[in-house]
């Protein structure tokens, strides 16, 4: 790519990120706007360690937690008035906790990477959320701890009370935090996290230290992790053991993974649509976490390479011109696939529905009724061997797609 | 004093041999597969609601029969259905599908059973105090759990060292291409192993249930555990994972029962400060406020300090 399609990537993604409250501007979407923020800079942390270092961690949570902490306690402080600075900074102070801990952290536990590794980051991901809840006066116990952020020198008049001043502050720490982990990928670390992940031994052979390597990739993605615990603090002002714990660290892998983790924009992608599906899909159906779930599962199964992954897939097709040819195919499995999967939703729905009738796709289906049942399984059963069927077409429109052309063409 | 210790060490007893159970099937399916199943202390969580289901129906002994078989089976769909197709893109995607497992089981269990806990009980054949000693009663269940965790320990030593498809099973582990050559079927082996290390996880949910509540978190209280176990026996290590199951298992229920902390420390020191000190959490800090996080405390110096476990092989 050359210089100026590269930066007007960059700039593109900038305008879009300034640009997006003022085209949703109500409550639910600056606020979905903002979760989205911190998902992006912790899904890309994540992605320094298991897409571009091979590390698998399931304990990822503790730089983001641990840095949120610190900025709640740096609130406090401009609050009391035992500091004073503008709260612009205060990312960066979660960002230097987060770092401080990846430091001793992975002192020890980037001496290997897969199981060993998956393992002490567990181990220690339990360890500081159960220590999280002895020492109270740090952690505040159960009910975590809280700030002000309406506090210390003002910024050009603003005092940052609203959440869309929130908004513009994140979104100018999130491009700050995409360029630098998009150069860090671009130095010689991280071209080495790559070449270790796909073969330390090699890595090692021309002069690398792999564990050195791979603690380089780990402290710079403590320091990611923990902007994005400091955005988190700035944005809810309190912070509790959760953001420590086992449950944010297996939601920032679902991020990532679903996204796409071989692509740098892949976490992005995975951050924006697990903040959708959170925000949106919890309030028309409590079972949203059971969709996640079967996505995620599904994703691991067919799409390894993630959402991501599956639009680069169309890369060498597009190149060639052939896209067009895909169209047809793709609309012959994939609208019985989504009403397999409609279907689906219907019956999941239903049978856990306590209301009378069900509202679903502007239908008025009454739970109760034999009939409805058996028409929706009809249905699923009808659009699932469909989508059996036309599964072969597709492939071998794939395959047409990308084969290079024939001799009948010479 | 002794009355003390002597309970800590039945109670001990009791959870380090039912995380044995858990633990038994997982350091198999491990040495088989080289992944660590994530999914598996949700395997003991379908145990214990399908039990729960039946006992509702046909009694807890039809659970304790027919619950483990359907978890079996379920556990052989998902490697024959997931797990091996996930096989081909890696280790790392295969331990993240189990996760996803792990996370759609619990929905799963919401979903089907709700979020509620289950008024899951033991028979009352069982609720009788086994023996009293010191004026406190040791109930008969868990005597019931001590007895069938050691039957089923000594049953699958028995299976795996002396009977023929216990040595087939090891030969597969070392040497699948060889045993394939042989014209065994390696796959279904593989599939086999799964299936009854889930169903392992199974008994243990069905016996555990009523113990330790059955509610949709239950997976989550034991599950990391379980992993600490696996890996400070030595990965692939039955022996290792029986010597870390019951060392983990008394010492949480040790560590409960005391009553000493760094109060104690600073006192046989004659040091003392004051309560406004910033670190008074640390000073205040007792032994059973810490048993939760002692297991993971030692996973990370057994990983620091040796990594291939208590009587894990060298790795290659």
């Amino acid at each position: 790519m050359s210089m100026v399609k590269k930066l007007s990537v960059w700039i593109g993604y900038l305008v879009v990120l300034l640009i997006l409250p003022r085209l949703f501007d109500s409550i639910l979407a600056i606020s979905i706007l903002n979760q989205m923020a911190i998902g992006i800079v912790f899904a890309l942390s994540y992605n320094m360690l298991l897409g571009q270092g091979g590390m698998l961690s399931f304990g990822h949570a503790v730089y983001f937690g641990l840095g949120g902490f610190m900025a709640v306690h740096a609130l406090i402080m401009i609050e009391s008035e035992t500091a004073y600075f503008s709260i612009l900074l205060i990312p960066l102070i979660g960002g230097a906790f987060g770092l401080i801990a990846a430091i001793f952290i992975g002192s020890f536990s980037t001496h290997k990477a897969g199981t060993v590794f998956a393992m002490i980051s567990l181990g220690i991901g339990e360890l500081i959320a159960a220590s999280s809840l002895i020492f109270v006066s740090f952690f505040g116990g159960e009910a975590g701890i809280s700030g002000d952020r309406t506090f210390g020198p003002l910024f050009f008049g603003v005092d940052f009370a609203q959440d869309l001043e929130i908004y513009y502050l994140s979104a100018v720490w999130v491009f700050i935090a995409t360029v630098f982990m998009y150069l860090f990928t671009q130095t010689p670390s991280g071209r080495m996290a790559n070449a270790v992940r796909d073969n330390p031994e090699r890595a090692e052979f021309i002069g690398y230290s792999a564990r050195r390597v791979r603690f380089i990739s780990f402290c710079a993605s403590g320091l990611f992790a923990g902007i994005a615990g400091g955005l988190f603090a700035l944005n809810y002002e309190f912070i509790t053991d959760e953001s420590l714990n086992a449950i944010t660290s297996g939601r920032v892998l679902l991020m990532a993974y679903i996204g796409g983790l071989g692509y740098f924009i892949g976490p992005i992608v995975g951050a924006v649509i697990l903040t959708l599906m959170n925000s949106l899909l919890s309030n028309y159906s409590d079972l949203w976490l059971l969709y996640l779930g079967i996505m995620f599962v599904l994703t691991v199964m067919f799409l390894p390479r993630g959402f991501a992954g599956f639009i680069m897939m169309h890369q060498v097709v597009w190149l060639r011109g052939n896209l067009k040819s895909l169209i047809l195919p793709y609309l012959i499995t994939g609208i019985p696939a989504a009403i397999f999967t409609s279907a689906c939703i219907a019956l999941v729905e239903m049978s856990h529905l306590e209301e009378e009738v069900f509202h679903y796709l502007g239908l008025e289906l009454d739970p109760s009724a034999t009939l409805t049942w058996i028409i929706t399984i009809a249905i699923a059963a009808g659009s699932f061997y469909a989508t059996r069927r036309s599964v072969g077409q597709l492939s071998d429109a794939w395959e047409s797609a990308n084969s290079f052309p024939d001799s009948e063409d010479r | 004093m002794l009355e003390v210790f002597i309970f800590a060490t039945l109670n001990g007893l009791v959870t380090g041999l039912l995380l044995f159970m858990l633990a038994s099937g997982l350091t198999l399916i491990f040495s088989m597969m080289g992944v660590l199943n994530f999914a598996h202390a949700s395997f003991y969580m379908l145990g214990a609601y399908f039990a729960y289901s039946i006992s509702q129906y046909m009694g807890f002994w039809a659970g304790l029969l027919f619950a483990p078989i359907i978890v079996g089976v379920l556990g052989a769909g998902v490697e024959r259905y997931g797990l091996r197709r996930v096989h081909q893109l890696g280790h790392v995607a295969e331990l993240v599908f189990t996760f996803g497992m792990a996370f759609l089981i619990e929905e799963s269990i919401s979903f089907f059973w709700g979020t509620d806990t289950k008024n899951y009980r033991y028979p009352d054949i069982l609720n009788f105090p086994l023996f009293t000693l010191f004026g406190q009663e040791f109930s008969a269940y868990r005597g019931f759990m001590i007895g069938i965790s050691i039957a089923i320990f000594i049953g699958l030593y028995y299976v795996l060292t002396r009977s023929r498809i216990g040595i087939i099973i090891q030969a597969a582990i070392t040497h699948p291409h060889t045993v394939a050559n042989l014209g065994h079927n390696v796959p279904l082996i593989f599939m086999g192993v799964f299936g009854v290390g889930t169903a392992l996880a199974g008994v243990a949910g069905v016996i555990a249930g009523p113990v330790l509540t059955t509610f949709p978190g239950m997976a989550a209280v034991l599950g990391s555990i379980v992993f600490v176990i696996v890996v400070i026996g030595g990965l692939g290590s039955l022996a290792g994972a029986f010597i870390a199951a019951l060392l983990i298992g008394l010492l949480q229920s040790y560590a409960i029962a005391s009553d000493v902390g760094v109060p104690d420390l600073l006192n046989l020191l004659g040091l003392s400060f004051e309560r406004s000190h910033p670190l008074n959490d640390l000073w205040t800090l007792t032994l059973p406020q810490v048993a939760p996080i002692l297991p993971f405390l030692l996973l990370v110096l057994v990983l620091i300090f040796r990594p291939t476990g208590l009587l894990g092989k060298r790795e290659q």
